[in-house]
């Protein structure tokens, strides 16, 4: 476990040294000031009409799908960096145990991550000045437990995808494509109940989330996401085993 | 102590090592020579602990490669063939960070300990991006120093380095060979001869030859080599020496001397002496000639030509 948290220390502090990680954050914090301004100037002019008060859904919504475009940015570089610079044989041959290392990477994304998610807080916060009275914190509370959760297992796939290639570029465009899919596929329709929508219902990312949304915390969404979460920390170890018999 | 037995790893189709048995003792440096593609890489990377052999048992610092992967990796210093090092990060923070990985009390003053060894206490807050290939290459072997293993496994140490480095860094390999085990890979002949106590030469992921450095170069292995300068052009001498029984093949130098080998362990001079002089020659010299490292290796790593094969002239119909 010691080893985890050395790797995974030296993994958090190397997205503060890194233009990779500023970039993204700068864009990521940009574009959901944007989308809360907007949602906020929308909400006077409603008002006007009649008595509305915005909700924090005008923050997590547009959260939700930044975070799945940011994830694939922050792993790309997680394992398959160290397979192109050649460090993996120095982790390798390290008294450090296969999934030691893969968690390790993957808890230092994650902790990187919920730093962007703290920051973030400064929306609710300004929200709650400007609405009476006061924003819903269940909500709040429940909306984030997801966001958690959805970013744990999001990072886990991106550390996955990162062992398989050795070129980031390949990692980033593979992510970005596995993150759609999860997104875009879902049932054709929500009316009919066959076992095929059932099944893309229960692996479709978003729906998963919309509980945490509304401000209900459902215990089959938080093992879906923890499921999802070690599997892909599974997978990633397994790759990196199988790296060592190529 | 390594102890390897059978070693052998198969690339998909391809075997880049057959077969491999050798042994290194507690102070003995082992060289290991061979051209590029011999298997030297794949048999230290094995040995490191970085991936498991195909087929073979090799055993370093009394544990299972395979099924003690983890222990014998706390006890081997590990040098790869391309030094892996974090360019965004200072030569100290690196150095440390590989020593928090390998559980080091009081790392921060072993760090500087190894800097101190290698020479370079003063770039330890520099960042590595910045260090030139001499000194990655020794930022590489403090990393490899760092929990001071039983077995030291160095993957061309001197590659990179400039004269003075070299001398350095041999010299260093020396006095941590006294009492650990050092095996070495190397293109540089004279290196082996210089630091190894024993040299193994591989070709083609088989061993070709195993031997001190100073047996190998004795010709002990290969054929002895004699030169025979006489007096005058020597018209005939060739012809007199290929007929004298026990003499291998007869070439003349240009610059008029005469080479001559013979099967090994058999010494040829006092016949070539006899029969020479009895002739009528006015023998000026007859040494023997040292095989030089270089040569037994090109000796033994030829390519045989091969046979040319029928199979790929279907490649020529268009």
């Amino acid at each position: 476990m010691r080893n985890v948290w050395i790797i995974a220390r030296r993994e958090y502090k190397l997205f503060f040294i890194s233009p990779i990680a500023y970039v993204v954050a700068f864009f990521f914090m940009i574009l959901l000031g944007w989308f809360f301004y907007s949602a906020l100037r929308d909400a006077i002019i409603q008002s006007t009409y009649q008595a509305y008060a915005p909700t924090v859904q005008i923050i997590i919504s547009p959260l939700v799908t930044l975070l799945l475009f940011v994830m694939p940015a922050i792993t790309m570089r997680s394992i398959a960096e160290e397979m192109r610079m050649g460090t993996m044989e120095l982790l390798l041959t390290a008294p450090v145990k296969d999934w030691e290392l893969v968690v390790g990477k993957w808890l230092g994304a994650f902790l990187f991550m919920l730093t962007l998610l703290a920051i973030t807080w400064i929306f609710p916060i300004v929200l709650n000045f400007l609405v009476k009275p006061g924003i819903d914190q269940g909500i709040l509370i429940s909306g984030y437990l997801g966001l958690v959760l959805m970013v744990a297992s999001l990072v886990a796939i991106g550390v996955f995808i990162s062992s398989l290639f050795n070129s980031q570029v390949v990692v980033f465009l593979v992510s970005l494509a596995i993150v759609l899919v999860f997104w875009l596929v879902r049932p054709a329709s929500t009316t009919t109940g066959g076992l095929a929508n059932q099944i893309l219902s229960y692996l479709n990312f978003i729906d998963h989330y919309l509980n945490f949304y509304q401000g209900t915390i459902d215990l089959s969404d938080v093992v879906y996401y923890l499921s999802l979460t070690s599997l892909g920390l599974f997978l990633g170890t397994v790759s990196v085993e199988i790296r060592r018999w190529r | 102590m390594i102890e390897v037995e059978g070693l052998t790893k198969d690339y998909g189709p391809r075997r880049a090592i057959n077969d491999l048995t050798f042994r290194a003792e507690p102070g003995e440096i082992l060289g290991f020579l061979g051209p590029n593609g011999a298997g030297k890489t794949t048999t230290m990377r094995i040995l490191s602990g970085f991936m498991p052999p195909t087929m073979g048992i090799a055993r370093v610092a009394g544990f299972d490669v395979v099924d003690e992967s983890l222990e014998v990796r706390k006890r081997v210093g590990y040098l790869p063939e391309t030094v892996p090092l974090y360019p965004d990060m200072t030569v100290f923070d690196y150095l440390k960070y590989m020593a928090d990985l390998r559980h080091i009390k009081n790392g921060e003053e072993r760090v500087e300990d190894v800097l101190e060894i290698v020479h370079m206490e003063e770039r330890a807050n520099g960042y590595i991006s910045n260090l030139s290939k001499g000194m990655r290459q020794r930022i590489g072997l403090a990393q490899a120093l760092l929990h001071e293993p039983e077995v030291l496994i160095l993957d061309e140490p001197t590659i990179g380095l400039d004269p003075a480095q070299i001398r350095e860094v041999r010299k260093l390999i020396r006095e941590i060979g006294r009492q650990r085990t050092v095996l070495l890979s190397t293109h540089i002949l004279s290196e082996a001869q210089q630091i190894c106590d024993r040299v193994l030469i591989i070709n083609k992921g088989e061993i070709v030859v195993e031997d001190t450095p100073e047996r190998l170069q004795a010709g002990l292995t290969g054929v002895q080599r004699v030169a025979v300068r006489v007096q005058g052009d020597g018209d005939g001498l060739e012809k007199l020496i290929g007929g004298i029984s026990g003499v291998g093949r007869v070439t003349t130098t240009p610059e008029g001397s005469v080479e001559v080998e013979s099967t090994p362990g058999k010494d040829i001079r006092p016949v070539i002496a006899r029969n020479v002089i009895k002739a009528g020659f006015d023998l000026l010299e007859l040494k023997s000639i040292d095989l030089s490292l270089e040569d037994i290796f090109i000796q033994l790593t030829r390519e045989e030509p091969e046979p040319p094969s029928t199979d790929d002239s279907s490649e020529d119909v268009p």
